[in-house]
């Protein structure tokens, strides 16, 4: 009986190990992360320090441990959606606002992107933006990259739109913004290529300035 | 929408950027907030107690007292500040709710009084989190239990009947409520005392009574007096068949009626008697009649209808079955275990009782219970000591497990009461989800059909009156979103009509019978509404833009009811079940067109008959639907 019980206690321990990785990763999640200095911020960030309070404040309330992880994200920009799947956009979103690849979103990112989004310069924006078509991160956006771009925004549409989506709307999409960006058809669009294109269109630079008072 | 991702909306429009490069289409400009974006600090004072909070935090839930307009009629000039008279103990609960989007229910208040100052800050009392949740719906469960009894034991007495119950109505109130009328008193007791007369003489008829002169033999009385108690008998059964007709008679469902217990035991009570009757006096078939007569003791249970307790007894039993079940095939495994044991231990006695392993389980249920009669002992050493096992094992067996199962089923009992609570809560809360999700689709296209993306002036802002700013903001994202993919959100009715009309593929003038569309779109399954197509495919079908048109703003007009309520995440689950039986319009409604769905609106208070406003609207709309038809 005794042995019995000895060999159980000792498969429990041998399981420990991985029981403890959960544990550590538990922890880890509870441990807070605090940013850095509101003047810090300030300084960095085009905000002044009531919006950034503003920020902080519904930021810490929605995430208390101060970091973002992308099962959340997922969920809470899911929520704007409704009708349709923001699960694949929100993660391309997630990469570009995750600027250190840590795999969450903490508040300084947060600032940082809505800083450059609402408060800078087109020039900023168009960089940010060809940040998140770019998927591998390789400084050029090729077809397939912008394909799966393309079908996430749509993803996002539903099923019920009008009028109905085609097979082929995706492709002709991804077909005509090629079509536009890429100068030397060669296939992939650079950061120049992208920001002397968008320069050259001016409705999208009329729209780049819409967003500027959503704080 | 929660109200926490209210916080993230700005972030989420931020991100729109993305998609201008992609757009294909100029996007909406954006709502201008007019309002000042600065947060304060508001004071509100309950009672005496003052609390502050920031006035995002009240804004988050847009739908109740504190965070609407209408907390300005409690604002204080003098004081600059929010004055309510009510309870503050609670009010930090309230407020708590603001804070952490978790409404909690304090043990120690009073349920009723908790639901009136939820019911005061218009909070819907479904949102209590599942900490709380629990002990909130034993509490008001057990209250309204309470409640609902008052009422019963009043009305029971109290109440006269309406005058135009008839006859029958009556007769089944007195039958049930016996304290009603005197009649029905005196027919309670008469039959509560026939069936003590039915009882006692069954047991008094087998009671030996002197021999007859001449005889030796002690006959029971039921012999020796047999006209005496046939007389008895036949009077009893007289009684209680009248009793069961006229239960029959009175009862409103007599379907429902039959299947109840008591009617079974009335029927069993008095059937040997006719069956008695009806069987020649034969000797093949006496054995069975006699077996029949045991049914007569059934009579004893018509009691319960005089006895509260009896009836307690058996919910209690047939609540606690499982249990008691598990009790048996426990013990069953013992004596069979045991039974086994000490027939093999005593095979080789001469002249042993222990003739076979059935003939055994006598012996192991009597030792294990205890009983110890004595007719069957074991002789051999290895079967005393097997046998003083079995002793020993029938105490723990039987009297260890007796207090751990009444603690048991009380717990399981409970726990099964909770699993299907939780069962409850999670489909209302997927139904919640589904109808929060619905909730915001329809209200982004009824936005869009109002217009609401051209700049209004404030002359024509009346139909935008009742939006937050929060969700002028959503719906622009959504807007961009439509303008990013040059496709337009639409709901699935319009969306599966469109299908079924391009695959029908007939245009001709505007005037269609609505009948048609409504047996186009009318049913979600696409196998129904294709047979309906291939029927209609002779007839005229036409879906222009303008009748497709007709079709949203009949739509529209059937959500916007649904938006006077309070959001989506406040309604109550009656309207989820609405949602889901929308669909059954069929071409064969032709009524009178009633007035429009909007009376229904403003006549009704909003809470409780919000079940009442959607079903409302939804009939009226039918009819108006149907109205169009008539041209």
């Amino acid at each position: 009986m005794g042995a019995v019980v000895g060999t159980l206690s000792l498969q429990t321990r041998q399981r420990r190990p991985s029981r403890d990785r959960v544990c550590d990763d538990l922890e880890l999640s509870v441990v807070c992360h605090r940013p850095e200095a509101l003047d810090l911020l300030e300084a960095q960030s085009n905000f002044n320090r009531k919006e950034l309070q503003v920020l902080y404040r519904g930021f810490k309330n929605e995430c208390p441990s101060g970091v973002v992880n992308e099962e959340t994200f997922k969920q809470i920009y899911s929520q704007f959606f409704p009708h349709g799947d923001a699960s694949t956009y929100a993660h391309y979103l997630f990469n570009a606002f995750d600027s250190s690849q840590s795999g969450s979103i903490k508040f300084e990112d947060f600032v940082t992107a809505l800083s450059i989004l609402l408060r800078g310069t087109t020039t900023e924006k168009l960089q940010w933006t060809f940040n998140l078509y770019d998927i591998n991160k390789d400084g050029y956006i090729n077809k397939e990259e912008m394909t799966d771009i393309v079908k996430a925004i749509y993803d996002m549409m539903g099923r019920f739109t009008y009028p109905a989506m085609k097979t082929d709307t995706t492709r002709q999409h991804v077909d005509a913004f090629f079509q536009k960006m890429d100068k030397n058809r060669d296939g992939v669009v650079t950061l120049d290529e992208f920001i002397l294109s968008c320069q050259e269109d001016e409705n999208i630079m009329r729209s780049l300035q819409l967003f500027e008072n959503v704080i | 929408m929660a109200a926490g991702v209210a916080t993230w909306l700005p972030f989420a429009r931020a991100a729109a950027v993305g998609w201008l490069p992609l757009a294909k289409k100029n996007m909406p400009k954006p709502p201008v907030d007019k309002k000042s974006r600065n947060d304060e600090i508001l004071f509100v004072n309950v009672s005496g107690l003052r609390f502050q909070t920031w006035k995002n935090t009240l804004d988050r839930y847009p739908d109740t007292l504190l965070g609407s307009s209408e907390k300005e009629f409690f604002y204080n000039e003098d004081t600059q500040e929010y004055f309510f008279d009510r309870d503050p103990e609670m009010f930090r609960h309230i407020l708590n709710f603001y804070r952490t989007g978790k409404l909690h229910y304090p043990r120690q208040e009073c349920i009723q009084a908790f639901d009136e100052e939820l019911a005061f800050y218009g909070i819907v009392p479904d949102i209590i989190g599942d900490c709380c949740m629990e002990e909130y719906r034993d509490r008001k469960k057990e209250n309204q239990e309470r409640l609902a009894e008052d009422t019963e034991a009043e009305m029971a007495t109290d109440t006269p009947l309406p005058p135009e119950s008839t006859s029958r109505e009556r007769l089944w109130r007195a039958f049930e409520n016996p304290h009603t009328s005197t009649m029905a008193l005196v027919f309670y007791y008469v039959t509560g005392f026939f069936i003590a007369v039915s009882v006692i003489a069954n047991v008094v008829e087998t009671v030996p009574c002197r021999p007859l002169k001449g005889s030796k033999k002690d006959l029971p009385c039921g012999e020796k007096y047999t006209l005496a108690f046939f007389c008895m008998d036949t009077a009893c059964v007289l009684i209680f068949t009248f009793e069961y007709l006229m239960r029959l008679f009175a009862a409103p469902s007599r379907c429902k009626f039959m299947r109840s217990v008591m009617s079974v035991i009335d029927v069993v009570a008095i059937m040997p008697y006719y069956i008695g009757l009806v069987m020649p006096e034969n000797e093949d078939v006496s054995g069975a009649f006699v077996t029949l007569r045991v049914f007569r003791v059934f009579r004893i249970f018509k009691f319960s209808r005089h006895s509260q307790g009896l009836r307690i007894l058996g919910y209690t039993l047939k609540s606690c079955a499982s249990e008691l079940g598990f009790l048996l095939f426990s013990l069953t495994m013992a004596i069979i275990i045991f039974a086994t044991v000490m027939f093999y231990a005593e095979k080789g006695t001469k002249g042993t009782n222990f003739t076979s392993i059935p003939a055994s389980f006598w012996y192991t249920i009597v030792t294990m219970t205890t009983l110890g009669y004595g007719d069957m002992v074991p002789n051999t050493i290895a079967g005393k000591i097997f046998g003083s096992i079995c002793s020993l094992s029938g105490v723990l067996v039987i009297a260890l497990p007796v207090p751990v199962i009444v603690s048991n089923f009380s717990r399981i009992y409970h726990q099964n009461q909770r699993a299907d609570k939780m069962r409850a809560q999670q489909k209302v809360r997927q139904a919640r989800i589904r109808m929060a999700k619905k909730g915001t689709t329809n209200a982004f296209l009824q936005y869009k059909e109002e217009g609401g993306f051209q700049f209004r002036d404030n002359d024509s802002a009346l139909c935008l009156k009742n939006r937050s700013s929060f969700e002028h903001q959503h719906h622009h994202l959504l807007h961009c979103l439509e303008k990013t993919t040059n496709h337009e959100f639409t709901d699935e009715l319009t969306f599966s009509e469109m299908c079924m009309t391009e695959s029908v593929g007939y245009r001709t003038s505007r005037s269609t019978s609505i009948s048609s569309q409504q047996g186009l779109s009318t049913s979600c399954c696409p196998r129904r509404s294709k047979r309906r197509a291939i029927r209609l495919a002779n007839s005229t079908v036409s879906v222009s833009r303008g009748s497709v048109q007709e079709l949203d703003t009949l739509q529209v007009h059937k959500t916007s009811i649904g938006h006077q309520s309070r959001s989506s995440l406040n309604a109550r689950t009656e309207d989820l079940k609405l949602n889901c039986e929308d669909r059954d319009f069929t071409a064969a409604i032709i009524s009178i067109p009633t007035p429009p769905a909007n009376t229904p609106d403003e006549s009704l208070p909003p809470s409780p008959a919000i079940p009442g406003i959607l079903r409302n609207s939804r009939c009226s709309f039918t009819h108006e639907r149907v109205k169009i038809s008539s041209l």
